[in-house]
């Protein structure tokens, strides 16, 4: 069979390293599954970012750190040696002789599907400070990534010290290096008020809990806890502002009040961590019970790619999971044991994994936040802090700053007017207005924007499509991200196609074009 | 949005009247097509299967740079012109530096320029020293560059949507989310649209429908052989504005964006099957490793530059990778077009060239003897597989 010389045909991926099972975040899911796949007999490799590079961390990524990691983050031996510390089950897996690999990011899994059939099985592209990027071959995949806040603009949340409420926490147990005293948690979910009690016992102050509906959202008793601890809870109140010095916030200011604090915390909505697994293409949807958009799962916490799961918080969050670490540990015993069964080690393993139960609307939860602190905001200021874009030219689908371009007064470029009879689609107002198109890769605004298209025309949350996310899902230099490569992609390189009579010019095309033809030869025209 | 959850002010679903013209495809070909008719005054119809340049039109390098093709003279016309012809940025900003970092580049390159000027367009030859000084991203590994005194390089996402108020300024209708499922006919005429949405009758119909056309123009007996390939593109954070943003070289196709970023994209390409409907997944693969480190190459001095995303697009191919842009004899009302993967520079003169197509039945600035469908007259039958074209067995949705 003639194959194209310039297509992916006969080409190889460099594949650096294999593994049985690759499973990809370091908390309890994911340790839970190392742990059993191991057990299991499996050969296991466990990777987790942590500790991330601060320059990183500075992007925003993985979490909304807003500049309250301490000096110490910079030390990286230090915050390997804590996150040990922090996770003696982590040590036990070095124990037992798990490979693990700290430090190191999954920027991308790759499996072939439609519109891509040559990948040699299923890949994932690794990133580490010492070796760059490279790509290890597995057999299965337990995806467990965990959560990051919901963003929520307000006059100055672009300053040092607003955070996210597990952001705040992770830096506080994972790092041992959060820079912060005394802070207000927005939100009251079941997910903050846990955040705040552990900020608490960690030393944190709790100035408050700032909740604009008139009630707090989490259930009775873990509000009576809070209250127990002496935190005030502020109902029917928002975010109008912050005041500040030179270090960042000194205090957060309410319409009738402010409040004096160093850190805001971000606690309106834990969002599941879904970008590496709706990159590598398995399919997703709104669901209200799990926190949000979550991989559609089967048996064995499968994706929609076969011999891909995923495991923890990324494959839904809610109170009683947020409470207890060991449903996330069962889910990550399940999707282990699938992932043996289907190697042929295990039988085919019984257990149910475990189920949210009814939960309050949880659209309409982000969006009155969205509403009360965005939309009814007496400032201007960016949703989305990469590209500056704020609420206003996001619904107006403004054409970005530095284009400069003149108010267009035409009816015809509004936001209704684009659409069609489509929901509005992030994507494409990101495509317009940049908004998502920054280094965080959206992670501070993708919600935001997603209340906000909603709000506009009336719509429920989950109707308002997900935001596309593509690889690689951490942002990785050029010279970090050249993987190893194929001498024969190198051989073969073209800038376009390649074709041999694609650049010719016009006046040197032939009246009929057959393959046969192409016998004789012309010169390689670049395009 | 279904039609009982309307958008405020938007008359949804009753819009079914049909147009004197109808142009199948909202990509920047039949966007483009679709605004030249208008601006000429014809009564003129867009249906798109999802979103405006949601496809090819919307993931590319924004290269307008087609020195090969009989367009290539009107595309350097109309680019400086669009943005006040539209009333909408494209961000289309002129002239394009091409490095060659070996001496084998530099003889690549220099076959394009020497076709362009052979046109009457002017290209300097850069040595080393001059293309660091034009190029402050570029490094010692610079062997040497052309300067193109032409081509240039425009922002497709914004392009596709001016091109889409443009044409709504001007009275034509677009209809989005609008599938197309057949024709109805009446001896050598096409009657009207059959879609998803009801019918819509046209007096002429315009085929631009991407990767789609083929099938589409084979529900009207007309044969356009194309296949279909999956390209794959990487964009860097912004990097501070270098003084002409059209660069490119090493085996690689890009730019950096006015906003800063450096999209670029080039190698080997997967053939795929055509999805009976769009719509599909379009994964990036860890080509972007190989992408990067040209680019890395390319501009040294920019090597710490973050990767932000990567993306794919799927483009179709005629066999010789040219456009087709013509008249099927079968048919007195229809026009088709593919711009064979090479749409996005071309399209201010493309969609001219359609539009007199379809008013005149000719194009008067440009030779289109070398896009007729007729070249393919004697194509052997399996001329995908002679060429390697077919796809590799892929799962399934």
């Amino acid at each position: 069979m003639t194959t194209d010389p310039r297509s992916v045909a006969g080409k190889r991926l460099e594949i650096a390293e294999r593994t049985q099972i690759l499973v990809v975040g370091a908390g309890p899911a994911g340790i839970a599954a190392a742990r059993h796949a191991h057990q299991g007999g499996a050969q296991v490799m466990l990777v987790d970012e942590h500790p991330v590079p601060f320059e990183t961390m500075g992007e925003s990524v993985p979490q909304i750190w807003g500049g309250r990691m301490g000096g110490a983050v910079r030390n990286r031996n230090a915050m390997t040696e804590w996150m040990l510390e922090a996770r003696p089950d982590l040590v036990e897996l070095f124990d037992l002789g798990i490979d693990i690999r700290l430090g190191t990011a999954c920027w991308g899994l790759f499996a072939n599907q439609p519109n891509l059939g040559w990948m040699p099985g299923l890949v994932a592209g690794l990133v580490d400070e010492e070796q760059g990027s490279h790509l290890v071959g597995f057999d299965q995949a337990v995806v467990a990534t965990g959560r990051r806040d919901m963003g929520l603009a307000f006059p100055g949340w672009d300053l040092p010290g607003v955070l996210g409420a597990g952001a705040a926490l992770m830096l506080a147990r994972l790092y041992d290096a959060l820079d912060s005293r005394r802070a207000v948690m927005l939100g009251s979910t079941p997910e903050a008020l846990l955040a705040a009690l552990e900020l608490m016992d960690a030393g944190v102050t709790i100035a408050a809990v700032v909740e604009q509906a008139a009630a707090p959202a989490a259930p009775e008793d873990l509000v009576a806890r809070i209250r127990a601890a002496g935190v005030e809870i502020v109902t029917g109140e928002a975010p109008r502002g912050v005041t500040s010095d030179a270090d960042g916030v000194t205090g957060l200011v309410l319409r009738n009040r402010t409040i004096a604090c160093d850190s805001v915390l971000l606690g309106v909505g834990a969002v599941p961590m879904i970008d590496l697994l709706h990159a590598a293409g398995a399919r997703c949807a709104f669901d209200n019970g799990r926190g949000g958009f979550v991989p559609l799962l089967g048996a064995g916490g499968e994706t929609s790619l076969p011999g891909i799961r995923a495991a923890g918080d990324c494959a839904g969050i809610w109170a009683a999971k947020s409470a207890d670490p060991a449903l996330a540990e069962a889910e990550g015993r399940l999707a282990a044991g699938a992932a043996l069964a289907a190697l042929g080690l295990a039988s085919a393993s019984a257990g149910d994994a475990p189920q949210p139960g009814p939960a309050a609307d949880l659209g309409e939860y982000r969006k009155a936040w969205v509403r009360a602190s965005v939309v009814e905001a007496v400032a201007d200021m960016p949703v989305c802090q990469c590209e500056e874009v704020t609420a206003r030219e996001i619904l107006d689908v403004s054409p970005p700053r530095y284009l400069n371009a003149p108010p267009l007064p035409n009816l015809t470029r509004s936001l209704t007017e684009i659409l069609g009879e489509g929901p509005p689609d992030p994507d494409q107002i990101k495509r317009l207005t940049r908004a998502g198109m920054g280094p965080c890769q959206g992670r501070r605004c993708r919600e935001q924007i997603q209340a906000l298209l909603a709000l506009q025309d009336d719509l429920s949350l989950g109707v308002v499509p997900l935001a596309g996310h593509r690889s690689p899902v951490r942002p990785i230099s050029l010279a970090a991200a050249a993987t190893p490569e194929d001498p024969a992609i190198a051989a073969a390189w073209d800038s376009w196609f390649g074709m041999p009579r694609q650049w010719v010019p016009f006046w040197d095309v032939e009246e009929h074009y057959t393959v046969a033809a192409l016998a004789t030869e012309k010169e390689h025209v670049s395009e | 949005m279904s039609a009982n959850n309307p958008i405020p002010g938007i008359d949804a679903g009753d819009d079914n009247r049909g147009a004197s013209v109808i142009v199948i495809g909202g990509g920047v070909t039949g966007l483009s097509t679709a605004f030249w008719l208008a601006e000429a005054g014809v009564d003129v119809l867009v249906l798109e299967r999802g979103i405006v340049g949601w496809e090819a039109s919307g993931r590319n390098g924004g290269g307008c740079s087609h020195h090969h093709s009989p367009l290539f003279a009107e595309e350097q016309r109309l680019w400086p012109m669009m943005d006040e012809f539209l009333g909408y940025p494209t961000e289309f900003r002129p002239n394009r530096i091409r490095i060659a970092l070996s001496p084998e580049q530099f003889t690549l390159y220099g076959r394009a320029v020497a076709n362009a000027r052979k046109q009457g367009f002017r290209a300097d030859d850069l040595d080393a020293q001059a293309v660091r000084e034009l190029v402050p991203l570029a490094g010692d590994n610079v062997h040497a560059g052309h300067y193109y005194h032409f081509g240039g390089h425009a922002n497709p996402h914004r392009t596709v949507q001016a091109y889409a108020w443009a044409l709504r300024d001007r009275g034509g209708r677009l209809r989005q989310h609008v599938t197309v499922i057949g024709f109805r006919r009446q001896g050598d005429r096409v009657t009207a649209v059959r879609t998803d949405k009801g019918d819509f009758g046209c007096d002429h119909l315009v085929i631009a429908a991407g990767p789609q056309t083929g099938r589409l123009a084979a529900m009207l007996e007309v044969d356009i052989p194309m296949r279909a390939a999956r390209a794959e593109m990487i964009v860097t954070e912004p990097l501070p504005l270098m003084p002409l943003g059209g660069i490119d070289g090493n085996g690689l196709y890009g730019r950096q964006t006015l906003r800063g970023n450096l999209a670029y994209g080039g190698g080997p390409h997967e053939w795929v099957e055509t999805e009976a409907q769009p719509g599909g997944p379009r994964p990036s693969t860890p080509l972007a490793g190989s992408i990067a480190r040209r680019l890395a190459e390319l501009l040294p001095k920019a090597a710490h530059a973050r990767v932000i995303r990567s993306w794919a697009g799927i483009i179709e191919n005629t066999p010789d990778g040219r456009p087709v842009i013509d008249r099927p004899a079968l048919w007195q009302n229809l026009t088709v077009a593919t711009l064979s993967g090479v749409g996005f520079g071309l399209s201010p003169a493309s969609g001219r060239a359609l539009m007199q197509l379809v008013t005149q039945g000719r194009c008067n600035f440009a030779d289109l003897s070398s896009l007729r469908l007729g070249r393919f007259d004697r194509l052997e039958p399996d001329w995908d597989a002679l060429q390697g074209w077919l796809p590799a067995a892929m799962a399934t949705a």
